[in-house]
């Protein structure tokens, strides 16, 4: 059966940017206020879930063509890298440093190592969270 | 006296959450309790809301905003569930 949603596809092609948006924004609003990798990729897997539910899962892989399995699995890496990274220089496991650095356009920022580690959480998320919808949303 | 107001408008809130609870629990069908949820959702964010102006904090407003996210992809996942029986299609153009 051929069906369409035009109103619920139109707007999810729209909220779908938006609700991303707010992810990074999550992302990077980490350490010093609430948010964080965690937040964020539970904010991305529900926008994601919410293309998968205006549009179909045949259509969705074409447009993000991961495998989800090996995005949990590149930021686990991406986490114990920068974990481990702080055994290189002498100091214990997890130890993160920051500096503050002069960005062009942005200013005044202070650059954490912690939000490398962040970025591997947040793949694990994503990955974990769309590889439990996808499983349980397959038929048959 | 500001203050007042929104412990009052507070308590107004709560009673209606007590009544959407109700319906979520006693509702004799699946789309009641899907419209209460909904009105859960609306009635946390106005708390949340309420409850930032009482604390003179701008902290709550990025909850507030998720908390909006979720309730429109829940409640759209809930209604498409209630009108095709399925969530998410395999194929749609067959």
């Amino acid at each position: 059966m051929k069906s369409s949603d035009v109103i619920l596809q139109t707007t999810s092609k729209i909220v779908f940017f938006v609700i991303l948006l707010f992810a990074i924004h999550l992302f990077f609003e980490g350490h010093y206020r609430p948010g964080g990798g965690f937040v964020g990729g539970l904010v991305t897997a529900g926008a994601i879930v919410l293309f998968l539910l205006a549009f179909d899962i045949k259509t969705v892989s074409i447009l993000l063509p991961f495998d989800y399995k090996w995005v949990t699995a590149i930021g686990l890496l991406i986490s114990i890298l920068t974990a481990a990274g702080s055994i290189v220089f002498n100091v214990p496991f997890f130890t993160h440093t920051y500096d503050h650095f002069h960005l062009p356009l942005i200013g005044e920022t202070s650059l954490h190592t912690a939000a490398l580690f962040d970025l591997g959480v947040y793949l694990v998320v994503v990955g974990v969270t769309m590889t439990i919808i996808q499983t349980i949303g397959e038929s048959e | 006296m500001f203050d007042t107001i929104l412990y009052v408008v507070m308590a107004v809130l709560s009673i209606s959450m007590v009544g959407f609870l109700y319906r979520l629990i006693k509702g004799p069908t699946v789309p009641d309790r899907v419209v209460a949820l909904d009105a859960i959702g609306v009635i946390l964010i106005s708390m949340i809301a309420v409850f930032s102006m009482i604390m003179r904090t701008s902290a709550f407003l990025d909850v507030i905003l998720l908390l909006g996210i979720l309730s429109f992809i829940g409640t759209a996942s809930f209604s498409k569930f209630l009108a095709k029986g399925v969530i998410f299609d395999r194929d749609r153009n067959h």
